[in-house]
């Protein structure tokens, strides 16, 4: 399937797996010797999106907007402060531990770091089978079996079964964090930075492989990345975010093509290309990102923006839909 | 460009000696010059001998390492025979360095202001006074509207991007010939790497300087750099201008990084990746470095490591695809 094809089918049987709205996670900050709450880091602020079946979301922004925050909440692996969380049309919000074990199986995460991430007394094999242990019934020879296949998938010998993880390469342990969360056959998979760690030879290794899984398994995957390149390479669709919050998200051509949002178009004209011919004036932003803790009044980009008005410091911006699968939160658009 | 180097490296060569009479030839062999006025880049994969290049230059390599041969003449002095006292005077003079953790090389116990001026009047015979003046100067210079707050500042109350411009003016405190700048946006997001570049590039306008800029990112190559020097193994592997690495890449390994970059101008549905991994410095294959990942490979490739020859005019290539032009 090509990649318009399979946006035609998204768009023509818009078949949402995930549903976000109005998410907020806000983590409190202590101060004090009373340790009292102080005030709030809102680390995910408002946000509502949807994941299509099949499709690849990519979430772009800089550090500290939020990203990781957003996936670990839509997993549930975090409490949501606000707002609602529908997998597969099944609300999961406020669902217990016990009431999520049955569909825990169906979302999973890779984690950008492999060393962090893989339980480093853990044999291969034991580190891809404990998901099956807690997961399934399967038995010890259907468990084998699954370990196996899925090895040959993410092309990773049998034989290094019985290796530790520090015997192998970067790329390597990363295809290993991938066989630990598609052993069980998830629909969803959020992949938080999966390939940041890696050179560019090994990168790309690791992300032709996600590609093929996802065609081979009809995965859906939620992609966090700071790096813009890579993120247009493997979406369907891109949503920027900044401060907690989503600036813009649209079909990736149309993003990348015609950027609405002044920082959507600040960040893609930052990326140096080797492409001479389509390097973009550079827009170099004032300042740094402000503290989400403390994020502007009205738009949270207006204290670098450079299109910034009067109405920008007094009314926030909410994502406006222009057309096109195309949605973008600031005031220039009203 | 006619002029005589600023930097001339010849046959450079830093080894590790390690646990088990293994040696990391590092920097195995490396040749190259930097003319004033010109940014030279260095690029390569991670372990490719980047940050060992540059350390070495600036004589910080400490056990288990060694540097075991070659010449580094820079203004015209050999920095090899140089004691160390010699050469603490030429480091943070004519010759500064970046690195990509600035916090790492900024004492966290000092204010911004205070290790500029220390550094100012380390190298000028300047007053307190005058020396406060010239650190607001630089401080205003690298971006700092509130430069008269951030002089009273602490490393640890600045962002990521605000500490390496204040690195930055450090490194100018001098009036370096040299720069020497290794991943120096590395660390930090994609606008804020955008500011420090740019600023990079005016600062060596202003100041008349060289840089010699060591980064993994072939988009800041082409639009930072004058020069390119691609590096693997320890060892140059292809060397030029950076128009002609781009419009012609000769080397094997060079167009494979070219290939297996996602690109945010081209579509590709597959990316072209290198099989393989980069072998470790203790233990390269036979031959050439990248024989056991080049699609190319022949049956000399494994038998003995191609030298670094000039291939067409200004561009070099280390590959017995191509014949030295005469
Ligand atoms: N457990 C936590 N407790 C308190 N604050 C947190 C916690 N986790 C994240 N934050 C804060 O929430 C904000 C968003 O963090 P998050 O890790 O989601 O960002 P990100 O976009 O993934 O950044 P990066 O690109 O650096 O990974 C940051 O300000 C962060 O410091
Ligand atoms: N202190 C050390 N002891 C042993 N080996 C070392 C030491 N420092 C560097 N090396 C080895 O020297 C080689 C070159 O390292 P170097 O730091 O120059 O790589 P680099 O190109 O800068 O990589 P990166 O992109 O990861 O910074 C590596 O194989 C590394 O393992
Ligand atoms: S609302 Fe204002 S500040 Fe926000 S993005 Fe639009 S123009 Fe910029
Ligand atoms: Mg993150
Ligand atoms: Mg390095």
């Amino acid at each position: 399937m090509t990649i318009t094809e399979k946006k035609v089918i998204q768009e023509t049987n818009n078949d949402t797996i995930l549903e976000v709205n109005n998410l907020k996670k806000y983590f409190p900050i202590k101060g004090g010797v009373l340790r009292r709450t102080v005030g709030h880091v809102k680390a995910v602020d408002d946000v509502s999106l949807k994941v299509f079946r099949g499709e690849t979301l990519g979430i772009v922004g800089e550090s500290g907007s939020g990203k990781s925050t957003l996936g670990r909440v839509i997993l549930r692996l975090l409490s949501p402060t606000d707002g609602q969380i529908l997998f597969e049309n099944e609300d999961i919000t406020s669902k217990s531990n016990r009431q999520l074990r049955p569909i825990r199986k169906d979302m999973q995460i890779v984690f950008q770091d492999p060393y962090a991430s893989l339980n480093p007394s853990m044999s291969v094999q034991e580190l891809i089978e404990e998901p099956l242990i807690v997961q399934t019934n399967l038995d010890k020879n259907e468990r084998k079996k699954k370990v196996n296949e899925i090895l040959d998938k993410v092309g990773l010998r049998t034989s290094d079964q019985l290796k530790y993880p520090h015997e192998f390469s970067g790329g390597q342990r990363q295809r290993i964090s991938i066989a630990r969360a598609l052993v069980l056959n998830p629909k969803f998979v959020v992949c938080d930075e999966p390939v940041s760690a890696l050179d560019v030879s090994i990168q790309a290794q690791v992300l032709n492989l996600m590609a093929d899984l996802q065609d081979e398994l009809n995965l859906t995957y939620l992609f966090i990345s700071h790096d813009l390149s890579v993120v247009k390479h493997i979406s369907d669709r891109v949503a920027v975010m900044y401060l907690g919050r989503i600036a813009e998200v649209a079909p990736k051509r149309e993003i990348y093509e015609k950027p609405l949002h002044p920082y959507t178009q600040a960040l893609l004209s930052s990326i140096p290309t080797v492409d001479k011919n389509s390097r973009r004036e550079k827009i170099i932003l004032q300042g740094d990102l402000p503290s989400p803790s403390n994020p502007p009044s009205g738009c949270p980009f207006r204290t670098r923006c450079p299109k910034a008005f009067d109405l920008c410091s007094e009314v926030r911006p909410e994502l406006k839909d222009m057309g096109n699968n195309h949605y973008v939160a600031c005031h220039l658009y009203e | 460009m006619e002029k005589t180097p600023i930097l001339e490296v010849k046959d450079l060569k830093t080894y590790f000696y390690l646990e088990g009479n293994k040696v990391a030839k590092a920097v195995d062999g490396v040749d190259f010059q930097i003319y004033p006025g010109e940014t030279v880049a260095l690029v390569g994969e991670s372990g490719s001998g980047k940050s060992i290049t540059s350390l070495s230059i600036m004589k910080l390599i400490d056990k288990p390492g060694k540097i075991e041969g070659g010449s580094i003449l820079f203004s015209g002095t050999d920095l090899i025979s140089l004691t160390e006292k010699q050469m603490t005077k030429i480091r943070g003079n004519d010759m500064a360095m970046i690195f990509q953790e600035p916090m790492t090389a900024l004492n966290p116990v000092f204010t911004i202001g205070n290790q500029i001026m220390e550094s100012l009047r380390k190298h000028q015979k300047i007053s307190k006074k005058e020396a406060y003046i010239k650190a607001v100067e630089l401080l205003k210079i690298v971006g700092f509207p509130r430069a008269e707050e951030t002089i009273r500042e602490y490393p640890h109350q600045l962002s990521g991007g605000m500490r390496q411009r204040a690195m930055i003016a450090i490194a100018l405190s001098c009036n370096p010939k040299l720069l020497i700048a290794d991943e120096p946006t590395t660390a930090l997001d994609a606008t804020i790497q955008a500011q420090i570049l740019t600023l990079l590039d005016e600062m060596k306008e202003k100041f008349h300087m060289s840089i010699l800029l060591i980064t993994h990112d072939l988009g800041i190559v082409a639009e930072h750099a004058d020069r390119v020097m691609v590096m693997y193994g320890g060892q140059i592997v292809e060397s030029t201008s950076v128009e002609r690495l781009f419009e012609n890449p000769l080397h094997p390994y060079t167009r494979g990084l070219l290939e297996s970059l996602p690109s945010i101008d081209r579509e590709v549905e597959r990316l072209g990746a290198i099989k393989g991994i980069v072998p470790p410095a203790f233990n390269f294959p036979k031959g050439c470095r990248f024989s056991d990942r080049c699609p190319y490979a022949m049956e000399e490739c494994h038998q003995s490591n191609p030298k670094l020859l000039e291939i067409e005019t200004n561009h070099q290539a280390r590959c017995f695809l191509y014949k030295e032009s005469v």
